[in-house]
Parts: C-alpha cells; sequence; structure tokens
C-alpha cells in the first residue's frame, strides 16, 4: 500500500494514460493478493461443497453403496418435476412462509414502536422481549408440542376446561386443519423478537427532531407515522423481508420436531434431510437441495429488484 | 433461522473437520443453529471418512425406529432365580455367566476386537460385564464402544463404516429390520453357529438370513402386545381381554363411556399412530390380525393393496377422535404408555419394555393391568410384530473368528437367562423364554407364547427398506387422519411398487 501511495502523485502527467493503466493493474494485483486468503476460505467452505452438490445431483450417488456414484445426466430432475411429495412440500413451505412473515412484520413492528417509546422499565422490556428468541428452537418446539396434547395440553385445559371456548378437546398438531397454523404459532412465537429488534434498529436512526417539526406543524400520531417512521423505516423493512422469507423457506428443526416424516405438513429441507439420512439417496437429496437453493434464489432475485426500484 | 450462536458454529465446524462428529451429528447441529443448506452441505462434506466416533450421543431419538427395544428392567429387585446350572444366580448384574465356549475361543487369544453395543443404561453395564468375562476366560481383548442410542443414528453410523470397508468396527448389534440393508457387509454365521441354529425362533432367524446368509444370531426380541386394565374390564363386566378387535371397540366404548364422567380425558385406546416407523408395526398388525395379510411378501411383491386391510384401516380410523384420542396420529410409544400409565386409557398396544415401567412405584395403574395379545378379527391368528436386536460380524474385521466366539457368548442361553432375568431382555431361545424362572420374572411370555410372530418387509425391501416403511407409514398416517382407506391402500401399494421397481 505504501508503494502505491508512492506512485499515485506521479500519476498526473504526459504519461497519465500509460501510467494511470500501470497503476490500476499493481492495484489490481495487489487486492487480489489480498483477497486469496478470503476466497481461499470462501473455495474450500462454500465454492467445492456446493459444486459437489451440484455434481452429486447428476448421479445416482448411494450412502453404503460399494460402487461408487454413476453419472445419470438430467434423471433425477426429471423425476423431481414429476415428484408429487416434492411439489407438496414447496406449497407448505411457501404457505407457511407468508403466514409467518405477514404475522411476525406485524407483531414485530408493533412490538418495536412500543419499546421504541419512552415509558418506565424499557431496558428490561426489550432484554424481556428477546427471551423466546433466545431459546433453541428444537427445545421450544418440544415445549410447544407439549402445551399443544390433546390430553394433558396447557392450551386444551385453557380453553375447554377453564374458558369453556371449545367444548372438547383439540388435537391441534394431529388435526390437519390446524397443524400448519400450530406450528407457525410456534415460529411467530420464537421470531417475532428477532423482527422487533432489526426494526428498532431501524427506528433508532430517524432524527427525533423530524418527529418536532412534523408536531410544530400541527401532524397527529397517525400522520407522524404513515408519513414519516413507515417511509424511513422502509431499508430495515425490507432487510427484515429478505431475511425471514430466507429462513422461513429452510425452515427444518421445529417441523422435524412436531412431525416427523408426516406427509401433510412435510417442508422442502426436512424432505431433502429424509431423502438423503433416511433413505441414503444422496444423488436425488442432492438435486432436491439444488432445487432448494434455486427456489430460494428466485425470492432473493424478486427482493433484490424491488429493492433497487425502492432506491431509485 | 439466524445465525445466532458464532460459538457453536465454530465448535460444529472444528467437529466435522476433525471428524469428531458423524454426519448425522452435524446434520443434526447444523439444522439447529439455523445454518443453510449450502453450508450443511459443506460442512457434511468435511466430515471425514474416520472412524471412532460416536461416543457423544444422548439426544432422545427423535423419531427413531418404532422398536423400542430397551428394556429397562429393574435388574436389582428381581427375586433370585434359575438354579438349574448349578448355584448361578441369574439375578446378579454384575456377575454374567460363565463362557461356555471358551476353549476354542482361547485359540484367538490375543487378539483385540470392537464392539458396537448397546447405548447408556443397563445394557451398557451388562456389556461390559459380558466383555470383561470374556477377555477374562479367552484372552481376546474387547473394546465396549456404546452406539447411538437413537437406532436411525446407529444406522447411518454403520453405514459410513461398512462404505469405508473399515475393519475398525468387528461385531455389533443389528436391529431386526437392518439385515437385508447391510447383507454385503456382515459375515456368514451359519457355519460357525451349526445345530444351535435350531434353537432359536425360526422367524427371527428366517428374517436373519439373506440369501442363504445368517448375517446375524437373534440376541433379544420384541413384538407388540395388547395392555389392558384388569380392575376397568372386571368394574364393567367383562371376564378377559377382548378377543377380536370388534370385541375391543365394544369394550373400549363402554368403558369410556362409563370412565368418561369422572375423568373427561378417558379414553378407550392408545397405540403408536405417528408418522414413523413405530406406526408400520402398529398397521402391520392390524392387517395381519384381520386377514389382510403382508405389506410385502418374501418374494419381494407388493401384497398390501387388499379389502381386508382397507377394511381394518378403515375401522381403526374410525376410532380416531371417538375411542382413541383425537391426538393418537402424533403418538408414538412413550405418548401412549404416558396415557396409559396415568390411567387414562382402558387398553394399549404397546412394547414388552412398558411392562415393567408400568408396575413401577410411580405408575398410577401398578397392579390393575395385564398383558394379552393383540386382539384378532375371527379366522385370523394372533399377532405381534417382531423388534429386537441381532448380533453381527462385519466381513471387514480383521478378526473374524474372535468375533464369531463373542458373538456365540452373547447370544448363549444362559448369557440370554441372565439377561432375561436380570434386566428383562426377552430372549431370543424358545427354550430359555419357557424357563420357569424367566417366566416369573416375565409372565407374559408365557400368555404370549403362541401369538405368530410377523416381519416387517426388511429383508425382500434390502436397503430400499427405509423408503418402503415411509411410503406405508405416511400413507397409513394420512388414513388415519381421514383419508379414504380404499384409495390410499391403492395409492400405498403403488408407491411402495415404484420403490421397489
Amino acid at each position: 500500500m505504501a508503494e502505491q501511495a508512492a506512485v499515485n502523485p506521479g500519476g498526473e502527467g504526459e504519461g497519465g494514460p500509460l501510467r494511470a493503466s500501470d497503476l490500476t493493474r499493481s492495484r489490481t494485483r495487489t487486492a487480489w493478493l489480498l483477497l486469496l486468503p478470503t476466497l481461499l476460505v470462501v473455495a474450500v467452505v462454500a465454492a467445492f461443497p456446493l459444486g459437489q452438490t451440484i455434481y452429486l445431483s447428476f448421479t445416482n450417488e448411494r450412502l453404503a453403496d460399494l460402487q461408487g456414484p454413476e453419472w445419470i445426466g438430467l434423471d433425477n430432475y426429471r423425476r423431481l418435476l414429476e415428484d408429487d411429495d416434492f411439489h407438496n412440500t414447496i406449497w407448505v413451505t411457501v404457505r407457511f412462509t407468508f403466514i409467518t412473515i405477514i404475522a411476525e412484520f406485524i407483531l414485530g413492528l408493533v412490538v418495536a414502536l412500543v419499546v421504541n417509546s419512552q415509558f418506565k422499565g424499557r431496558g428490561l422490556m426489550r432484554t424481556a422481549m428477546l427471551v423466546p428468541w433466545a431459546i433453541p428452537t428444537v427445545v421450544s418446539a418440544q415445549m410447544w408440542a407439549w402445551m399443544y396434547n390433546d390430553i394433558y395440553g396447557v392450551f386444551n385445559d385453557l380453553l375447554n376446561r377453564r374458558l369453556g371456548i371449545i367444548d372438547q378437546n383439540i388435537a391441534w398438531i394431529a388435526d390437519p386443519d390446524y397443524a400448519l397454523w400450530a406450528v407457525a404459532a410456534v415460529d411467530i412465537w420464537k421470531t417475532t423478537p428477532f423482527v422487533a429488534l432489526l426494526l428498532l434498529a431501524g427506528l433508532q436512526v430517524i432524527p427525533e427532531d423530524i418527529y418536532e417539526a412534523a408536531r410544530v406543524d400541527g401532524a397527529n400520531k397517525l400522520q407522524q407515522f404513515y408519513k414519516i417512521t413507515l417511509p424511513l423505516l422502509v431499508p430495515a423493512i425490507v432487510v427484515t423481508l429478505i431475511f425471514r422469507t430466507l429462513d422461513s423457506l429452510r425452515v427444518f428443526d421445529v417441523f422435524y420436531v412436531m412431525f416427523g416424516a408426516r406427509r401433510d405438513t412435510m417442508p422442502m429441507a426436512v424432505y431433502a434431510q429424509n431423502t438423503i439420512v433416511a433413505f441414503s439417496r444422496t444423488g436425488y437429496g442432492s438435486a432436491i437441495a439444488v432445487a432448494i437453493f434455486l427456489i430460494i434464489a428466485i425470492f432473493v432475485v424478486i427482493y433484490v429488484t424491488t429493492l433497487r426500484v425502492e432506491r431509485s | 433461522m439466524p445465525r445466532e450462536n458464532p460459538g457453536e458454529i465454530q465448535r460444529l465446524i472444528d467437529g466435522a473437520v476433525n471428524g469428531n462428529l458423524t454426519r448425522r451429528d452435524v446434520l443434526r447441529r447444523a439444522v439447529v443453529l439455523g445454518l443453510s443448506i449450502p453450508a450443511i452441505a459443506a460442512l457434511l462434506a468435511a466430515c471425514g471418512d474416520d472412524d471412532d466416533d460416536d461416543d457423544d450421543d444422548d439426544d432422545g431419538g427423535t423419531g427413531a425406529g418404532g422398536d423400542a427395544t430397551e428394556m429397562e428392567g429393574d435388574a436389582t429387585e428381581e427375586e433370585g432365580g434359575g438354579g438349574d446350572t448349578g448355584d448361578f444366580d441369574f439375578s446378579d448384574v454384575t456377575t454374567p455367566p460363565e463362557v461356555a465356549n471358551a476353549d476354542t475361543a482361547s485359540e484367538y487369544s490375543g487378539a483385540s476386537l470392537t464392539y458396537y453395543g448397546d447405548g447408556v443404561g443397563i445394557g451398557n453395564d451388562l456389556d461390559l460385564a459380558m466383555a470383561q468375562k470374556f477377555t477374562e476366560a479367552t484372552g481376546i481383548e474387547i473394546e465396549v464402544i456404546p452406539r447411538p442410542q437413537d437406532a436411525t443414528e446407529t444406522f447411518s453410523t454403520y453405514q459410513r463404516l461398512f462404505q469405508a470397508q473399515s475393519g475398525d468396527m468387528d461385531i455389533m448389534m443389528v436391529d431386526v429390520i437392518w439385515p437385508g440393508s447391510f447383507a454385503q457387509h456382515l459375515a456368514d454365521l451359519s457355519e460357525a453357529l451349526g445345530d444351535d441354529a435350531g434353537s432359536f425362533y425360526e422367524t427371527i432367524m428366517e428374517n436373519n438370513t439373506v440369501d442363504g446368509k445368517l448375517v446375524g444370531i437373534p440376541w433379544f426380541g420384541d413384538f407388540g402386545m395388547l395392555y389392558y386394565r384388569t380392575d376397568l374390564a372386571e368394574q364393567y363386566g367383562y371376564d378377559g381381554p377382548p378377543e377380536t378387535w370388534d370385541d375391543l371397540e365394544e369394550m373400549a366404548t363402554t368403558i369410556q363411556e362409563g370412565e368418561k364422567a369422572n375423568d373427561e380425558n378417558f379414553w378407550g385406546f392408545v397405540f403408536q399412530g405417528n408418522a414413523y416407523e413405530g406406526l408400520t408395526c402398529d398397521g402391520l398388525e392390524w392387517q395381519a390380525s384381520a386377514g389382510g395379510g403382508t405389506i410385502v411378501d418374501q418374494d419381494g411383491n407388493v401384497t398390501l393393496d387388499n379389502a381386508e386391510a382397507a377394511a381394518i384401516f378403515e375401522k381403526i380410523q374410525g376410532w380416531v377422535g371417538n375411542i382413541a384420542p383425537p391426538g393418537v396420529t402424533t403418538y408414538q410409544e412413550e405418548d401412549a404408555r404416558n396415557a396409559f400409565q396415568n390411567g387414562q386409557a382402558a387398553f394399549m398396544r404397546n412394547w414388552p419394555y412398558a411392562y415393567s415401567l408400568g408396575q413401577g412405584d410411580d405408575s398410577a395403574v401398578a397392579g390393575n393391568f395385564d398383558v394379552a395379545p393383540l386382539p384378532a378379527q375371527s379366522g385370523s391368528d394372533h399377532v405381534g410384530t417382531v423388534g429386537g436386536w441381532q448380533i453381527g460380524v462385519s466381513e471387514y474385521s480383521q478378526n473374524k473368528e474372535a468375533a464369531i466366539e463373542f458373538a456365540k457368548y452373547l447370544t448363549s442361553a444362559d448369557v440370554q437367562k441372565w439377561r432375561a432375568i436380570a434386566a428383562s431382555f426377552v430372549p431370543t431361545r424358545p427354550e430359555v423364554a419357557e424357563d420357569p424362572a424367566v417366566i416369573e420374572a416375565m409372565p407374559f411370555l408365557q400368555s404370549l407364547a403362541d401369538v405368530v410372530r410377523v416381519v416387517r418387509p426388511s429383508t425382500p425391501a434390502g436397503d430400499l427398506y427405509n423408503e418402503v416403511s415411509t411410503a406405508y407409514f405416511q400413507g397409513l398416517n394420512e388414513i388415519l387422519n381421514g383419508s379414504d382407506a380404499e384409495g390410499s391402500v391403492s395409492d400405498m401399494a403403488g408407491d411402495i411398487e415404484f420403490i421397489l421397481g
């Protein structure tokens, strides 16, 4: 770097274009040199396995198969197009994603606005709000599964025996009509704090004097929210939505704990895991993983283009 | 999921790269930490093919196989039994019987073996004691490695060792549904066993024989049975357990109607209805005991699609929410046992392990229940799905002969009797199962002796068994949840045909 700095001032003069090109080249070289360690790490931990997954998706590789993988071209992908079970997992995952993101966004925004306002015990509130987020998903999923139990679960006890809202116990997890909502509730409970935290960070960078000016101009609270808070919060909202969408699309643990290998409530990631681990079909499982990757990529592209529009 | 815990992720990466974790461990932990699929794939690829791991498995086994084979007998409570082999005390957990084949085994003195035995708990204690006894008698060193408690996890551990053709595992426990998958990696034991082969239950021997090759010696067994409340049966005027499924329906309806007055959450019948291996076991019992035959016959033909099977599934579908709790379609063994043991069910289908637990101090039904064969529709046999574990020897072992000797010791009549009396492991030799001292410890062995043991189609399906079973239990779970039985049975059969191709 020091060398470059020394060369830089001499860059202006007659030999300008030539010298500048030299400089660019040398800068590029240094940049590559500095990037090399990172690139190596990325190659080892990301590019290689990703490449291997893509390669395996074109083979009939099975675990514990002594023959080794055989190239079968697009067969796995052809099968994937006809695999109703996989199509169902996409549908389950997308529905789950929409339900949870809408609910988490609305609740998270409310929570963020509340803890952003001035009140006694705000610090305590901000800490307490994070508790669901701090519990490992496997643990919270099991906890909720017990609470949902049809015989001794607390929800049935509360709604049926104590409040009398329902007249007989409901099997929240077992009943196909409730199952997806039940699992969505666990995710909403757990992840709303995370959404609130991201939105809170967005709220805190909005300068107080804008509100002051608004008050002077006679804007009421609702107008302040729609004209100031919401527009200025858009960058934080977009980041939050991207985060949550991608997370929801590859949801695994909460479904795995609550439903195991049940077909009508299986998300994409559980299907891939089941194919690779229980069925030992590494080849087909890799094709599923690649498909999940592509589906998530579609959502990323949608978001990124929306984000660009937002900026211009 | 967010990147919630960088420390955990780092540890996971280290574990994966150094090979301290199995692929499955890595997968599970990575998933818990919320890593993306490509990241997980990276970690899995980083897992080397090295072998001696798996000593940190203490998870409760989510969704594992339906064979809750580990019997948690309270070993110390048993009264002294036996006595017909001299004055040997078969109820002492710390002292295994003498090594009958010590003379032949001593030829391989100095060899050392690695044995993948039972996980933590009483099973592991017995393993250590037997290994020590065997070493003293023969000079063959044995390293006992507790296998992962979760059967599916054990399966993938073995799979990796076999794929690498590793000599690091000489002898191991083999689940009853694995012989088909692992046959090519396991040594043929028929010659070593010789005439003794005839003294094991024939169905289990058949199950363990793949293309004429005996891949495992039966070690301890398991089978489905009906638990019923004797006090309630008497109170409502019944003089015994139900004979047919129709009887069970009628009794459960009557008892439940009466008991609902005291406890709104009382149910007639609980079983394993969750979409997992356990439902395959239950479903096979239902169809076999109602004239519906098997899922796949021994020649690999799919025999599931028949009217009798559809009819019994439809009957049981009708029970869900009526005489079985609506949540039964998510129940595994322990959920059913909880309901029964808390006094909230009149009947339960479960494995023998629930017997000693049900008689325990913390059980609400201790002394008020008994076991009987599962009901069968008239004209059909009473059946029970076979579970249990075998002892297998790796084809890649450097000390195959020594390993076979140890396998013979583990499965010998004396050892089985000792394990049965001291720790409630169900013997796989009829001669041991009929021993008065063993029957005293496990009375149901006698009352259920005539039950036909049905096997899951693991032999004809081979390494496609998990897929076949999954197609079966997923379809059955959908039937229980309300889908049309006849249509589903035919879909299930179609799926299984496609898998077996």
